[in-house]
């Protein structure tokens, strides 16, 4: 970004203004102001989502897709125009590419369950990272179980970075299937999708992304990246629990048999065999998370309202922020340092586990992640057990990293 | 509040993170394996990953000639693996099950010191230094942390090979 370019983005971006909507960050927890650092994690909701659901809920609910009454109407309609909210988000070509699930943990788990079992055989090779989460580490492990696939590691620099030449080495003939973050949730680390997309195309692999951390800080276009599954979970970005999206290209979702079976994803039913219907509802079996997905919708508009690039350079410059403050803690090592990372930043203090810290920052209304993240294989590469974590949001402040730093350096005082 | 007060930590965290817990956190006993052991158990946390490693020598007569731990975790768990295996030895593995379970009920909240004392008398001592643990009762998500060695310890003197805090 250029320099005029910055400064207009800051012109357009009230982080006050922002915080106003989202009545969470001015509650207190042990008599301290929160300093909610973990948005990686689950992100709060603004007052825009907050209502939607509660509109949905005493206005405007029944179940869809069935009624022939004007309550169902209203609510299939704002279920579906949800849909198209998504779509655009995006920048997918259709609606019937975009798959309500409960997660992306869910919308990870039908594509290796679907995809996976029909097109994924003995000796083929599905290529992961070192630092993907376990919900995009364990299905794959359950599939190689089943069929006997490989499982192939791309393994990641010191710094946390990921280099081209490392797929380059590892993506071959018996590549399959790529998956891979968009962004870490440990490192913060992007990965340069677009050209992991060329070289798994060249050898006739699919590129599924997973996008929970990646759909947060950035714009996404599907079509942009090239790649042919796109995933995320509603509850990182602003919305609800329990909805999630799987993008697919439309000719590849065609070709997958259903996950499950149910009410809603039928043609037609018989003792003599069953037919499915088409896209989306194929693998929407049963009653779905309705309000969810509107209130992701919700999510959605609530985005779209703002400055996205004002956003993202606000949340470029807390992390830049707290790369040069969080080292000033004595004994603290910085994990995670790619060039042109995301705003979620972990770390270690010497001689201070990581969940002793978390429980002592706590009591200063400080909130931070500690653990393994659900990225076993990453610790056990980084040689650490656990690391705590502190990730920004577009309602994140300067003060609040300056309260964490005071935090931490008390912390230390504590217990080292 | 005095000025003063206002620099202190909160008393709950002072009962959590006691002299004799940052002590043992940073100084464990028995940070080892037993040599020629009998018995072995390795616990695991799932939820953050801590990790501790059991061993005990075990007489036929079924006293605990010997009892150390190898892993990493916070303070809490680590105090509390070198306070247990430091309390044990040369007891018997049935007073070993007895401890286990008044540290469960301190830890909880479910006992005090007198009343572990009363469950595990010969051991009276070594609950007066236990009780430091009990500093988690205002800690839901710390209790794992303290008991984790524990579940190791019984699934080791109970010939098993493996615990988790998740049952
Ligand atoms: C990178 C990444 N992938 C997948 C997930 C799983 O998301 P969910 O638990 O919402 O399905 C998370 C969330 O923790 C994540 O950060």
């Amino acid at each position: 970004m250029n320099v005029a370019a910055l400064s207009q983005a800051k012109l357009n971006f009230d982080v006050e203004r922002i915080r106003a909507d989202f009545p969470i960050l001015s509650r207190k927890v042990h008599n301290k102001p929160l300093v909610y650092l973990d948005s990686a994690a689950s992100a709060q909701k603004p007052r825009q989502v907050i209502e939607t659901i509660t509109r949905a809920y005493s206005e405007d609910y029944a179940n869809v897709h069935r009624g022939a009454y004007y309550l169902s109407e209203k609510s299939t309609s704002d279920y579906e125009a949800a849909r198209e909210k998504v779509r655009a988000f995006i920048n997918a070509k259709s609606i019937t590419e975009i798959v309500y699930t409960k997660g992306a943990t869910e919308a990870i788990n039908l594509v290796a369950a679907s995809y996976g079992r029909a097109f994924i055989k003995e000796g083929d090779e599905i290529v992961l990272t070192t630092l993907e989460h376990h919900s995009n580490f364990v299905p794959w492990d359950l599939l190689r179980k089943a069929t006997g696939c490989v499982l192939r590691e791309v393994t990641v620099q010191l710094d946390g970075s990921v280099r081209i030449e490392d797929f380059a080495k590892v993506i071959g003939p018996r590549t399959k299937l790529v998956a891979v973050a968009h962004v870490s949730n440990v490192l913060g680390t992007v990965l340069p999708i677009k050209e992991i997309a060329k070289l798994a195309h060249a050898v006739g692999a699919k590129l599924l992304v997973d996008g929970c951390q990646g759909i947060v800080h950035a714009e996404v276009d599907v079509q942009a990246l090239d790649c042919d599954f796109y995933v995320f979970s509603g509850h990182k970005l602003y919305g609800p629990t329990g909805i999630g999206v799987l993008w697919g290209r439309e000719a590849i979702l065609d070709t997958m048999p259903p996950y499950q079976g149910g009410g809603d994803m039928i043609e037609t039913v018989a003792f003599a065999g069953c037919t499915w219907a088409g896209l989306p509802a194929k693998f929407e079996a049963g009653t779905p998370p309705i309000v969810e997905a509107i209130g992701l919708g919700a999510a959605i508009d609530y985005i779209n309202t703002q400055d996205r690039v004002a956003v993202a350079a606000h949340e470029h410059a807390l992390i830049a922020y707290a790369l040069e403050r969080l080292p000033e803690v004595p004994g603290l090592r910085l994990i995670g340092t790619a060039p042109g990372k995301a705003s979620v930043q972990s770390f270690v203090v010497e001689g201070a586990h990581p969940h002793d810290l978390a429980t002592v920052l706590d009591r200063s209304g400080v909130c931070v992640r500690a653990g393994h993240h659900c990225a076993q294989p990453l610790m056990e590469a980084l040689g650490v057990s656990a690391t705590a974590r502190a990730s920004f949001a577009m309602y994140s402040t300067q003060a609040e990293i300056d309260a964490l730093v005071a935090a931490l350096i008390k912390a230390r005082e504590l217990l080292v | 509040m005095s000025a003063n007060a206002q620099t202190k930590e909160p008393d709950d965290l002072r009962s959590l993170y006691q002299e004799i817990i940052l002590d043992h956190g940073k100084h464990p006993r028995n940070l080892r394996q037993v040599e020629n052991f009998t018995n072995q158990a390795k616990g695991n946390n799932p939820m953050c990953g801590d990790k501790v490693a059991v061993t005990a020598r075990v007489s036929p007569a079924g006293v605990i000639e010997d009892l150390a731990f190898e892993g990493k975790g916070c303070a809490i768990s680590i105090a509390s693996a070198s306070m247990m295996t430091s309390a044990l030895k040369g007891h018997s593995v049935q007073a070993a099950k007895r401890l286990f379970a008044a540290v469960q009920g301190l830890c909880t909240g479910k006992t005090d010191v007198e009343g572990a004392q009363r469950e595990v008398p010969e051991l009276a001592n070594a609950i007066g230094e236990l009780a430091a643990l009990s500093g988690v009762r205002q800690f839901p998500t710390r209790v794992k942390c303290a008991t984790l060695p524990w579940h190791a310890l019984v699934s080791c003197l109970d010939g098993g090979d493996t615990a988790t805090t998740e049952k």
